[in-house]
């Protein structure tokens, strides 16, 4: 159990944790789709291969503004380095660390230390090499310093309500971009393979799983062929499955229950109803209902989650809430 | 051998080479018969096995680490969000324990006198009835109506106090300027001393260093003292910061960090009921004591800066109803103004009946007709200095200044002459500093922090500033100054 904290300092560590991870799955589908323009075939065009990583982060409009064209290196330059883009791997780390350093007195020193060496390093990248020929690499180095930051969160920080507003951050972001990936490329994916279990692009679906760490997984929980259908189930079903929806809203309702006060009610009801069509669903089910239906409902919801523990923990407006102590 | 040489270095007073010969300065580290002073003697046999690029590796460690640690400053007039880390330099100045203990006395003697006056200025203003002051310091633009005849919490008005000292002789010290608004860079006295431990862990067992690390704790338990008379249990105090791009935010979330207190901005609170609040994630606390690191001007724009979005509206009116207590008071500053200065050691007479233990810089008022008039006729050896401005501008120090500056500063003081001071330029005491060349004396001041709560105390180390440009006596950080570990010795 934590003790009431600043609800500026809440908000802050909430959204340097999420721009983290945000960073981290930036990086994660950059590199899946870089490697899959390494084995493509000549049948699909390279704007089909790259638009698909715009639709995830919602930067359609804003890439036309700023590009004539969808080409790889505009995309890649894009989704990496662009500032216009408030969701390019740069612009996260930027908001994470300055985030961070609004409220580096509720971190740990490892955790400032950390984020702060994030980021100066990565000023220090040399940006033309990373276009060139460096981009997994560089992807390889945001996802492994995420993996620092989150390992040093969870070694380090004093487990007061910091620590669980900055889980609570990773976890609300994870589970969007998790389910926008699935969306978009389930999307993209079926029209041209309708006859599920059929012929399906074995790189297409391997590079999904890849992209959430899964592949391996994958393979041992199922001991078969990648199939649409599996994929779907590990990465929206799987509890033991740690970026699957169903373990990020496990970590949620956890999470909330761990927040000290009586502010949060909404919040855990929110939870516990997402949650529980995540433990009690079934793989068949959601595919005879639509998977698209599914994903968007969950992302409605996961969003109003969102908006409302920002509403109840961090926004904190003195009128709406009842005063904890009755001096005056 | 010579501070300059490429290798090995030894302290000897004819390796010293003045550029400046306006200033025959006294070198912390050289005796009177040139040898090395007892103090630095370990120092200097240590520092006779290193060679310089050791030295240069170390200075290189330290700046990366403070980089990593983010232990940097904002430049005004520089980007927004533009972070410079400011030069520390790894050789120490040491202090024996006897000239500590002079010092230390005197500056807990000058804050002593320095809080009941301001107690008296804003009560029953004996100081003026006995003729000692002129009437003329309540026209002062630092002296805040406001306060009139309002009680803070034990008589205490400056909590935390930088008392900002010179040398210019073995026995020699003058104070410069008493701190008393928001003083800065504690910080880096307790970040220097860690990192020195971290770079040279071999001088902490062969020096009998004091330490300094409980100032944090020692702050803390006095602005605990501090609370209102009538708060109830555990009193909450919480660290004001005007936010993260102020310039010494890295000291605001340090220290709040080390006192284990909320770091709140002017947005984290508000008034209601003759009371301050923060907003946290389980609704409103109610706030006892606020060490504030933001000027008088921007605390509520209801009280003075209209404009202000810094500050907490209502503030001012809970403080004067004792609902809340501010660290420091409002209306510190007419104190420390440089034309309140000269009146100190008359304070301590009046107040304590004692002799002041440490002097003031003999200071000409430009107000005054004669002491202009030697002014004016001696600009270039001369320092002046505006009345009101702080961190090194709006200075000229004669002696370094070319003919065009001293006119040109000339036609200012005509203009204005109410608006400065002038005092003797004087030879700053030099410390061994490691530079681009070697190790060479550089000027150097000092800012104990004095603490005032049920007693006043200070913790046995200071802020060490030095300038790091060759003859330069400005030591500010905005001018380009640089800060050195400040060892006390115990024995």
């Amino acid at each position: 159990m934590g003790a009431a904290m600043l609800s500026r300092t809440a908000d802050h560590l909430y959204w340097m944790a999420r721009y983290i991870e945000r960073a981290e799955n930036m990086a994660r589908m950059l590199d899946v789709t870089y490697r899959m323009s390494l084995v493509q075939n000549a049948a699909q065009s390279e704007a089909a291969l790259w638009v698909p990583l715009l639709h995830i982060s919602d930067t359609v409009d804003d890439f036309n503004k700023a590009y004539d064209e969808v080409t790889a290196s505009n995309v890649i330059y894009y989704i990496s380095m662009d500032e216009r883009n408030p969701s390019s791997i740069y612009s996260c780390l930027r908001a994470a660390r300055e985030n961070a350093h609004a409220v580096r007195v509720a971190m740990s020193l490892e955790m400032w230390e950390n984020i702060n060496s994030l980021w100066l390093e990565f000023l220090q990248l040399d940006k033309l090499v990373i276009l060139d020929s460096g981009l997994t690499e560089f992807c390889d180095w945001v996802k492994s310093r995420s993996h620092l930051f989150r390992g040093v969160t969870y070694g380090t920080m004093l487990r007061d309500d910091g620590f669980w507003f900055t889980r609570l951050g990773g976890f609300i972001e994870r589970a969007d971009d998790m389910a926008r990936l699935l969306d978009v490329k389930y999307h993209l994916l079926l029209p041209s393979a309708s006859d599920v279990g059929g012929a399906v692009d074995y790189y297409e679906w391997s590079a999904l799983l890849r992209s959430a760490s899964a592949y391996l997984a994958y393979l041992k929980v199922y001991r078969d062929a990648v199939v649409p259908l599996r994929v779907a189930e590990l990465l929206v079903l799987r509890k033991d499955m740690p970026r699957s929806l169903h373990a990020c809203m496990d970590e949620l309702t956890t999470i909330l229950e761990h927040l000290s006060g009586n502010a949060g009610r909404e919040c855990k009801r929110l939870a516990g109803e997402i949650h529980s069509t995540l433990k009690y669903g079934l793989i068949e089910d959601i595919y005879k209902e639509g998977l698209h239906e599914f994903l968007e409902a969950f992302l409605r919801q996961n969003n109003r989650l969102g908006l409302e523990i920002q509403r109840a923990y961090l926004n904190s407006p003195e009128l709406e809430l009842p005063m904890t102590q009755t001096q005056g | 051998m010579s501070w300059h040489a490429p290798c090995k270095y030894t302290i000897t007073m004819a390796s010293i080479d003045y550029k400046n010969k306006l200033l025959t300065a006294f070198d912390e580290s050289i005796d009177s018969k040139k040898g090395v002073r007892q103090v630095y003697a370990p120092y200097a046999d240590w520092l006779a096995g290193k060679d310089f690029s050791q030295l240069a590796q170390k200075s290189r460690d330290a700046e990366l680490l403070f980089r990593r640690v983010g232990i940097t400053f904002a430049v005004y007039g520089e980007e927004e969000g533009a972070e410079r880390l400011i030069p520390f330099d790894v050789i120490p100045r040491i202090l024996a324990a006897s000239e500590w203990g002079k010092l230390s006395d005197g500056a807990c003697q000058r804050v002593r006198a320095l809080n009941m006056f301001l107690n008296d200025i804003y009560h029953g203003q004996d100081i003026i009835k006995a003729g000692i002051m002129p009437e003329s310091i309540l026209t002062n633009e630092m002296y805040r109506p406001e306060m009139q005849g309002v009680d803070v919490p034990g008589g205490v008005y400056a909590h935390i106090a930088g008392i900002d000292i010179v040398r210019t002789e073995a026995d020699t010290f003058y104070v410069l300027e008493d701190n008393l608004r928001t003083p800065s860079g504690v910080s880096y006295m307790l970040e220097d001393r860690r990192m020195m431990m971290r770079l040279f862990p071999e001088l902490f067992r062969q020096y009998p260093i004091a330490p300094v690390d409980h100032y944090p704790q020692v702050l803390l338990e006095n602005l605990r003292a501090a609370a209102p008379s009538g708060t109830t249990g555990d009193p909450t105090v919480v660290l004001m910061t005007p936010g993260a791009y102020n310039s010494a935010y890295f000291e605001h979330a340090f220290l709040a960090q080390q006192m284990g207190i909320e770091l709140v901005e002017g947005r984290d609170m508000f008034v209601k009921d003759n009371a301050v609040f923060m907003r946290t994630t389980e609704g409103p606390k109610k706030i006892d004591v606020i060490y504030r690191r933001i000027d008088d001007d921007f605390i509520d724009p209801l009280a003075f800066r209209q404009d202000s979005m810094l500050g907490v509206p209502g503030l001012v009116s809970v403080y004067r109803n004792g609902g809340v207590t501010l660290a420091n008071a409002i209306g510190t500053g007419v104190a420390d103004d440089k034309a309140t200065y000269t009146f100190v050691p008359d304070m301590i007479k009046f107040y304590l009946g004692e002799e002041p233990i440490l002097s003031n810089v003999p200071t000409y008022k430009l107000s005054k007709a004669d002491d202009r008039k030697y002014v004016l006729d001696n600009l270039a050896e001369l320092v002046v200095k505006e009345v009101q401005g702080s961190g090194g501008y709006g200075m000229l120090v004669g002696p370094t200044s070319s003919k065009a500056q001293i006119e040109e500063f000339r036609l200012r003081i005509i203009a204005d002459p109410d608006n400065y001071i002038a005092q003797p330029t004087l030879a700053l005491s030099t410390c061994p500093t490691l530079v681009e060349q070697g190790v060479a004396p550089r000027h150097v001041d000092l800012r104990p922090y004095v603490l005032s709560g049920k007693t006043t105390s200070v913790v046995p180390g200071a802020l060490c500033r030095v300038a790091m440009n060759e003859g330069s006596l400005v030591v500010n950080s905005s001018q380009g100054g640089g800060t050195k570990d400040t060892w006390v010795l115990q024995c």
